[in-house]
């Protein structure tokens, strides 16, 4: 063994011991520093012959390389290892709950989800979105609508009212949206496509009737849709609504003063457990009114019944909800329990498309 | 409406199933809502006999029949009634019997060791009584193994329908059998009605007294007097029919009225003539004119009413109600009988002010058939004779029956015009027939004339109807309504229709809850609210809280909270986007926005956690869910002022108002006011927000959709921090827009990151720190350009806030 290989095996084997990075750079400095050991073996190649250079020259750089390759590989597993403790210290009881997020407390309520989904189908049918006051005009509310004064159908409404003005007349909170069809037809030329959303009004209270519930009404005027078309964008509502391949409806011959001829809207469905189905079973559920839109309230609208034409149908937004998603009783719809509204409501990006389909 | 099967059949000749008459008169409009089948719910109960009743060997109260139930050999039956006996007649069920009195289906059994194989039944069994004393005990010839049902004369099915306003003549027997007959399910064979010759000139006198424009009260009465009727109970088949539909037989001249009125839709009265005095004159009530109703009820009257009044008195009010006084019973020799038109409207006011509903009331409202006025006396007339004997005087008429309405020009394109259906002339035409219009002329345009008892029928819409419904709404094939332009759809939405659905979401999604509540509140909640305004007072509420329009959201909110407070749920979080009313015209009725959080119900969650419990809700939190609200929405809020303090409503130290302007007041947030939650009986803590997106500045209109250019700086932004003191009531939001708008080049953000009072800090005084971002655009700022800015920014502050850089 000659010196070179004797200070290296000494050098590498005080490396490999080292404990810590000081006592690394301990050694370092001893070995490479100003005055080391190897510093000092470099320096005498200077002094040397070409050929004594020659020779001691590769192994003196060899031995410099060495040491620090043994340096930085110590450095490298000191480090890991100082890594390996530190991470063996630090541990979180990762069970621990997180609260849970504005995006998961929040809802939207029932009514409002299925306003969005009837709007999303609807408006896919090109029919806009109409809205009106809901203290109506008696005028608004039934005359314009075909409903004699003092007529037993105006009897079938339980309508609210205010007190008279100076001059007799009293307001009304609008017994359903049909006034906002006046309006659209008062302010507007046809071709008309409209849905009438909102709130309206009678007074009645069980399970199944609240003093204040929502309605969708729709309305098409132009000069040659029929019944078989208002036929056909009621199944296809249906189907769309409920989400299912089919729906078998029955229209059955019926009466509002505002529609001639007049149809009620039964859907089958199957009742199994209290569940509802639609596009099954055997029991018919009836869901909507609808006809074609009586020439009289045409006439009152300043529209010539011999030229246009068209249908009209309005069904209960909280109904359908209910049908859809299975609530048995109105009155929580109101009443804003938030045990309910919880369970019940929508979350806040469940946002009802045709492409993304309506529910979750 | 009621009928039963048996009665149709009068009027319709038809094999049909019962089934298939149900079935057909939803189909044309006279929707069925119950079929009470007797003979279908028992056609399992067979007529048995006894052969032998033993005593069962284990039980006292028992014993074991041996049973003849007409079809081969005996059953062995145990059973437990007190009269069952050898030799009896009786009503078997065989295992797998439904039994309606119990609402079980019987089983094979083995009782006390004997087995039994059916059951004896009682009559409350079968649901047909409430006896339940012991098993029904027939006489000796009832015929073994026939349904009992049948024998026992319950296979008269009764049918109920929905009849709808239009439709007064489906409010008789006779009327939903013609559209049955129309509908194709056999033939109308309601009796034409004879004449009635009288013997003598009826003895009382009609007199219509109206004021000249008031005929149309009354514009016929036929009256005629029948002596020498013997009044009784009427006849089983009578009693049965009313029975049958509800109504109680009460003696046979009333019984016949009841008929008419169901069989015809044709209501009448009868008087005692014993109790009549002197003629019978027609007219408006006088005011405060009283009558002893047949209902037990004295009626106090206005002369918006009609009545028939005698020198007495009034005696009966017109087609609604007759009078106590001139009633017929048992006694009763003489009998009046009137049939008469009324004014369908004022029948409809009267029956609403009196409070009284009655058959008669219900279909002279809906307007009786006037051709069948007398017609309809003479049937009664006829009735009367035959069931109760007597001598018919000749019939006095006053007034006169008014003209039947004009022919309809109708072009029979009309219902294809309407409806997409392509029918033959031929089927429509016979589709009018049928029901009983009159159809002149031929080829593509007819008159048309509508019955008398179709009072309802008025243009060619109404004729497409009939047609249509007789002939099938289900032949009308769907046809897909055509996209208006065949085009991709065009947006529908407003803007304030998008805001209000987008400010669901965005409230939702900071964890608040949608409620919808009423639109009416309590008058001093309304009140408290800034409204309880007369004109948005409802006249009738259906609670007394529940009646006034509401002008805020808030009301509805805070009481909802409490109330799952109430329950246990205080720290909720609620919101609710409608409508609320400032006045009662459409431009006072705005689109709101209100959320409300309660007890610790913030942002990042309510309660105690062990990451650190949350505190209780304060102004910010509502402050933060309005800014995050109108920035969600797009709201350009460059104009946005914040005021503090707010409506009456709100704790005036701790609110704030949105405004754009003075005149442009969007909204508020903050605490509610200690005294409102008092009055309304709530805990806090509680605060809110409410504003009105209808109050919103629009979105600036751009030609196109292309987003205004980015400007990226390469130089690193710089923050300067400053501490200034200034008087605590300088409010430190405006002291932070100041800053930023000391150089409008340079500083691109401010924000306020301590406020301190305390130690330190002279007492009224406050300390606010501002860090001041600068982004440089053109070039790194020298020392000396940071410091020019930073002298700006502090001679801002000490000019209009008397601010002092803090040491």
């Amino acid at each position: 063994m000659n010196e070179i290989d004797t200070l290296r095996d000494s050098l590498v084997g005080e490396i490999a011991a080292a404990q810590d990075e000081a006592a690394l750079e301990q050694l370092r400095i001893a070995a490479l520093g100003k005055s080391g050991s190897v510093s000092a073996l470099l320096k005498t190649l200077g002094a040397m012959t070409p050929d004594e250079r020659k020779e001691k020259g590769p192994l003196i750089n060899g031995l410099r390389d060495g040491v620090q390759q043994a340096l930085a590989a110590r450095k490298e597993a000191l480090g890991e290892a100082a890594l390996e403790t530190r991470l063996a210290a630090e541990r979180l009881d990762i069970s621990l709950p997180v609260r849970e997020g504005p995006e998961a407390r929040g809802r939207i309520h029932p009514i409002s989800q299925v306003i969005d989904e009837i709007t999303a189908i609807f408006g896919d049918m090109g029919f806009a979105v109409a809205e009106g006051p809901d203290v109506e005009t008696d005028d608004l509310n039934f005359t314009k609508l075909n409903f004699p004064v003092g007529h037993p159908a105006r009897e079938m409404h339980d309508t609210f009212f205010f007190a008279p003005d100076a001059n007799g007349e009293r307001k009304l909170l609008r017994t359903h949206t049909s006034p906002v069809q006046v309006r659209t037809m008062l302010a507007q030329e046809p071709p008309i496509r409209v849905i009438c959303p909102g709130r309206t009004y009678r007074m009645d209270s069980d399970q199944t009737h609240t003093p204040m519930f929502h309605q969708v009404e729709g309305l098409v005027i132009d000069k040659k849709t029929h019944f078989g078309h208002m036929k056909w964008v009621l199944e296809e509502f249906c189907k769309s609504f409920f989400e299912v391949e089919s729906v078998k409806m029955r229209f059955r011959p019926s009466f509002f003063p505002f529609t001639e001829p007049s149809a009620e809207v039964d859907i089958q469905c199957s009742r199994k457990g209290g569940e509802i189905r639609f596009g099954e079973g055997d029991d018919w559920l009836e869901i909507l009114g609808c006809g074609m839109v009586h020439p009289n309230v045409l006439r009152n609208c300043g529209l010539d019944p011999d030229v246009y034409q068209g249908f009209a149908w309005g069904m209960g937004i909280d109904r359908i909800a209910m049908l859809k998603y299975g609530m048995p009783d109105l009155r929580p719809f109101f009443e804003a329990d938030i045990r309910w509204l919880s369970h019940y409501g929508f979350r806040p990006l469940d946002l009802p498309t045709l492409t993304g389909g309506l529910s979750s | 409406m009621k009928f039963t099967l048996s009665w149709l059949k009068d009027h319709l000749d038809t094999t049909e199933t019962l089934d298939t008459i149900s079935e057909t008169l939803t189909r044309v409009g006279l929707e069925v809502e119950a079929v009470e089948d007797k003979a279908k719910a028992l056609s399992a109960f067979t007529i048995a006999y006894v052969i032998e009743a033993k005593q069962h060997p284990n039980a006292d109260r028992l014993r074991v029949c041996m049973v003849d139930t007409g079809s081969g050999e005996p059953v062995q039956v145990v059973c437990g009634a007190p009269n069952a006996r050898t030799g009896m007649k009786s009503v078997f069920s065989p295992p797998g019997t439904y039994i309606p009195g119990k609402d079980i289906t019987l089983g094979k059994g083995v009782i006390r060791g004997v087995e039994s194989n059916g059951m004896l039944c009682s009559a409350a069994e079968l649901q047909l009584s409430e006896d339940h004393d012991g098993i029904i005990d027939l006489p000796q010839d009832a015929p073994v193994g026939q349904p009992y049902a049948a024998y026992a004369g319950f296979d008269d099915a009764m049918i109920e329908i929905a009849v709808t306003p239009n439709r007064a003549d489906a409010l008789g027997v006779s009327g939903v059998a013609r559209d049955l007959a129309a509908a194709g399910l056999g033939t109308l064979k309601t009796p034409s009605v004879a004449a009635v010759r009288g013997s003598f000139p009826c003895p009382v006198d009609v007199k219509l007294d109206f004021a000249a424009g008031d005929e149309k009260l009354c514009p016929a009465f036929a009256l005629r007097l029948v002596r020498g009727v013997k009044n009784g109970p009427s006849p089983e088949w009578l009693q049965a029919r009313l029975r049958a539909i509800g109504l109680r037989p009460i003696n046979a001249l009333v019984d016949i009225t009841n008929f008419m009125t169901y069989d015809r839709s044709r209501p009448l009265h009868v008087f005692d003539a014993a109790k009549v005095h002197g003629d019978l004159t027609v007219r408006r009530a006088r005011a405060g004119e009283q009558i002893l109703a047949l209902d037990g009820k004295t009626y106090t009257l206005t002369d918006e009413q009609v009545v028939i009044a005698d020198t007495e008195g009034v005696e009966s009010l017109a087609g609604i109600m007759g009078g106590e006084a001139s009633g017929c019973d048992e006694n009763t020799v003489d009998v009046l009988v009137e049939s008469a038109l009324w004014d369908p409207l004022n029948v409809a006011r009267s029956g609403r002010a009196l409070g009284i509903t009655s058959d008669a009331r219900y279909r002279f409202e809906r307007g009786v058939d006037p051709d069948f006025t007398r017609p309809g006396l003479d049937l009664a007339t006829q009735m009367i004779i035959e069931l109760c004997g007597g001598e018919a005087s000749e019939m006095v008429f006053a007034g006169e029956l008014p003209e039947s309405g004009g022919a309809i020009d109708f072009p029979w394109s009309e219902v294809k015009r309407l409806t997409g259906l392509d029918l033959p002339q031929v089927e429509m035409k016979l589709a009018l027939t049928s029901l009983g219009f009159h159809v002149s002329g031929a080829g593509e345009r007819v008159k048309v004339a509508a019955p008398s008892w179709r009072s309802d029928v008025e243009g060619k819409a109404d004729l497409v109807e009939e047609i249509l419904r007789i002939a099938g709404l289900d032949r009308v094939e769907p046809a897909p309504l055509p996209r208006i332009k065949g085009e991709v759809v065009k947006p529908v939405l407003t803007v304030l229709q998008k805001r209000t659905r987008q400010s669901k979401r965005l409230l939702a999604s900071r964890g608040l809850v949608e409620a919808v509540t009423w639109s009416f509140i309590s008058h001093d909640a309304a009140k408290l609210f800034g409204g309880g305004s007369r004109k948005l007072v409802l006249a009738n509420p259906i609670a007394a809280d529940l009646s006034d329009m509401r002008p805020s959201l808030l009301p509805g909110l805070i009481r909802s909270a409490q109330a799952n407070a109430d329950r246990g749920f205080g720290d909720v979080a609620l919101f609710e986007v409608g409508q609320v009313f400032q006045s009662d015209e459409p431009e006072g009725q705005l689109i709101a926005a209100a959320g409300l959080r309660r007890g610790t119900a913030r942002l990042e969650g309510a309660g105690r956690h062990w990451d650190g419990a949350a505190k209780p809700v304060d102004a910010f939190d509502a402050k933060a869910d309005v800014m995050a609200l109108l920035a969600g929405l797009g709201v350009p809020v460059g104009g946005l002022q914040i005021v503090a303090g707010g409506p009456s409503w709100a704790h005036p130290g701790r609110s704030g108002t949105l405004q754009f302007g003075p005149k442009g007041v969007v909204g508020t947030f903050g605490e509610l006011h200690p005294r409102v939650l008092k009055a309304l009986d709530v805990k806090g803590p509680l605060v809110a927000f409410e504003i009105h997106l209808d109050a919103l500045p629009l979105p600036k209109y751009k030609p196109t959709k292309v987003k205004p250019k980015l400007a990226l700086s390469d130089f690193q932004p710089l923050t300067r921090d400053f501490a200034f003191i200034v008087d605590k009531t300088v409010a430190a939001g405006d002291m932070a827009k100041t800053a930023q708008n000391a150089d409008r080049n340079l500083i691109a953000e401010t924000s306020v990151f301590d406020i301190y009072e305390g130690a330190g800090v002279e007492p009224g005084k406050k300390s606010v720190a501002l860090a001041v971002t600068l982004q440089p655009v053109e070039k790194t700022l020298t020392e000396a350009e940071i410091e020019a800015v930073a002298a700006k920014i502090v001679a801002e502050m000490t000019k209009r806030y008397k601010a002092a850089l803090r040491g």
